[in-house]
């Protein structure tokens, strides 16, 4: 049995598993999985990216630059990285120069405090400040191919580089702590919380799809399903769909605090984006 | 969405579809469908084996992207090459895929694509030589997770 | 809609055989999908791709909806002479995309 589930809940699970799909024989993934030690206090002793459970063939397409279908969104950003817009008449290369230095730490340094509004701000938060605030244009939607291309743009400069977000400034602790609660929360009629798929299970199957542990080092990522790339919350929203809760909106206070509380479950991690998942 | 009969619907109730349904024999309509498609591309020629190869995962963890490669033996050149090969998936709400067109020009014979599956089923291969003469392969692929509306 | 991606070698020696991967944003709407409201979504994909070499035809595709999103073409081509690649994609609603790549054969 995947989930250690009392016998209380086995009614509720035999739900669970219809609404699912159940469990699904499948062979083992061959092959060691690559890990990192995990930072101090966290629940596990190793941290791994969701790149290691997927299938070969499912790695090799983002394996290769070329043939990850996500660089599609990474060109359309790039270009829109140069092009001017709003009633300044910049483009973001205009202040920030050559991504690939001004970024470079962006996307392994993010989420981070924003002193100003006294809150934490993401990638996707950031653009949208710059854009009202420095280029005098409209906001980007969340979810729009223009956000989704230029976040796969900015967090691509971070490839490589470790997860490193510093959770010092301002009330970024609280923040985590928020996220942290949110995480072994319970939620929907399937009454699991994040942890009893990522925490308690990585490495098992759930339907057809082996568990990995949630983490966040791959976004924005291309997936299979969607056939195209998604932002983080765009995934915690699905995650909140599949165990039938009513999820927060992207770009909300609880997937800000999620965001952040993951980005600590994955420090050291490797920025992978963009990934590629089925 | 396809009607699942009774077997299907008791297989994915009890979850073991990705195991069970690869068992199962493909659905009659698609193959014939597919069969239909065949018998029109050979013209009333006969395909042989041999010579004509497809490469796919023996299981796609995803049927919205199933990588797949077809490979006729030989370079091509202006003496010998493959002008289409067909490409058909017999457990699709339709069966056909893509067709690949060779030339002299093309150097090999091989060419690569991603394609969508609904299910576990055949994908099958016919190449028509420049000669006339065809070439038949067919091969099961396993599908984890359907790829919505192919 | 963003550019295609093509990706060939910048030169090559006479007469090798060079690999050529080709990628384009397009939803491939298969025609067998359904609204919310249960209408049936048109289909509406790319149904040719063609690639050619100063004028002359090297690899052609024809598609159908089971092609995945985003479609992903790989396939080879003999370099007799230093010329230029042409790609061209079509959709069911008669919109062209194309480029063109360079090669030098030294
Ligand atoms: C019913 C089990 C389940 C629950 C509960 C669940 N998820 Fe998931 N989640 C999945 C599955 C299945 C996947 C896809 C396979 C994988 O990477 O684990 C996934 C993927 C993810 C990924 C993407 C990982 C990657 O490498 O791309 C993230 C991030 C994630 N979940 C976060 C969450 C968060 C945050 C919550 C709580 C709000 C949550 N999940 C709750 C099942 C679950
Ligand atoms: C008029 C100048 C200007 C333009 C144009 C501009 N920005 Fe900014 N950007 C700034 C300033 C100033 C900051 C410092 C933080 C702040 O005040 O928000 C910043 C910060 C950032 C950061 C965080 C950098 C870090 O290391 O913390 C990112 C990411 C960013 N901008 C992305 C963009 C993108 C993407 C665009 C185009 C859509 C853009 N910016 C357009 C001025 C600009």
């Amino acid at each position: 049995m995947m989930f250690d589930v009392s016998i209380g809940k086995l009614g509720r699970w035999a739900t669970a598993a219809v609404l699912l799909g159940g469990l699904a024989a499948q062979p083992a993934l061959a092959g060691d999985m690559k890990t990192y030690p995990a930072p101090e206090g966290h629940p596990l002793s190793e941290i791994i990216s969701g790149y290691e459970f997927r299938t070969p063939e499912t790695q090799a397409l983002q394996d290769d630059d070329f043939e990850n279908p996500a660089f599609l969104w990474v060109d359309q950003g790039e270009e829109l990285w140069n092009t001017a817009d709003g009633t300044a008449g910049k483009a973001c290369a205009d202040c920030h120069g050559n991504a690939s230095e001004s970024m470079k730490m962006v996307g392994a340094t993010f989420p981070k405090w924003d002193a100003k509004n006294n809150r934490p701000v993401n990638i996707e938060l950031q653009i949208n400040q710059c854009r009202t605030e420095q280029m005098g244009a409209d906001a980007w939607k969340y979810e729009s191919s223009e956000m989704i291309g230029m976040t796969s743009f900015v967090r691509t400069q971070s490839r490589g580089e470790p997860v490193n977000v510093d959770f010092s400034e301002g009330d970024m602790e609280a923040w985590k702590a928020k996220g942290k609660d949110l995480y072994y929360t319970r939620f929907g009629q399937l009454d699991l919380a994040c942890s009893n798929c990522h925490e308690d299970n990585y490495g098992n199957q759930i339907r057809s799809d082996l568990l990995s542990q949630g983490q966040s080092n791959g976004f924005p990522t291309y997936r299979l399903k969607w056939q195209g790339v998604g932002t983080l919350h765009r995934r915690f929203k699905g995650c909140m769909d599949q165990v039938r809760a009513k999820p927060y909106k992207r770009g909300s206070d609880e997937f800000l605090a999620l965001e952040v509380y993951l980005a600590y479950r994955g420090v050291g991690l490797p920025v992978e984006a963009p990934a590629l998942r089925n | 969405m396809t009607v699942l009969n009774k077997r299907e619907f008791l297989i994915v109730a009890t979850g073991a579809a990705a195991a069970a349904i690869a068992g199962l024999p493909s659905i009659a309509l698609g193959a014939e469908k597919a069969e239909m498609r065949v018998a029109e591309f050979l013209g009333g020629a006969t395909a042989s084996e041999g010579g004509l190869s497809l490469e796919m995962p023996e299981i796609a963890e995803n049927g919205n992207t199933v990588p797949l490669t077809v490979r006729v033996d030989g370079e091509a050149t202006a003496d010998r090459y493959a002008e289409s090969v067909l490409i058909l998936a017999d457990g699709n709400p339709e069966p056909g895929v893509a067709t690949f067109h060779f030339t002299p020009l093309s150097g090999t014979q091989e060419a690569s694509t991603r394609m969508r599956l609904a299910k576990t089923q055949n994908v099958i291969a016919v190449a028509k030589m420049n000669d006339g003469s065809f070439m038949r392969t067919d091969n099961l692929v396993k599908v984890t997770i359907g790829g919505c509306g192919g | 809609m963003s550019k295609p991606r093509v990706k060939i070698p910048k030169s090559a020696a006479a007469g090798e055989i060079i690999t050529i991967k080709t990628l384009i944003t397009h939803k491939m709407e298969s025609g067998q999908r359904k609204d919310k409201q249960g209408n049936p979504i048109p289909r509406m994909i790319i149904n040719s791709f063609e690639c050619t070499f100063n004028g002359e035809r090297v690899f052609g595709c024809d598609m159908e909806p089971a092609i995945s999103a985003n479609p992903y073409l790989q396939f080879t081509a003999r370099v007799p002479e230093s010329g230029e690649f042409e790609f061209v994609w079509k959709d069911d609603e008669g919109s062209v995309f194309s480029t063109k790549k360079k090669i030098k054969v030294a």
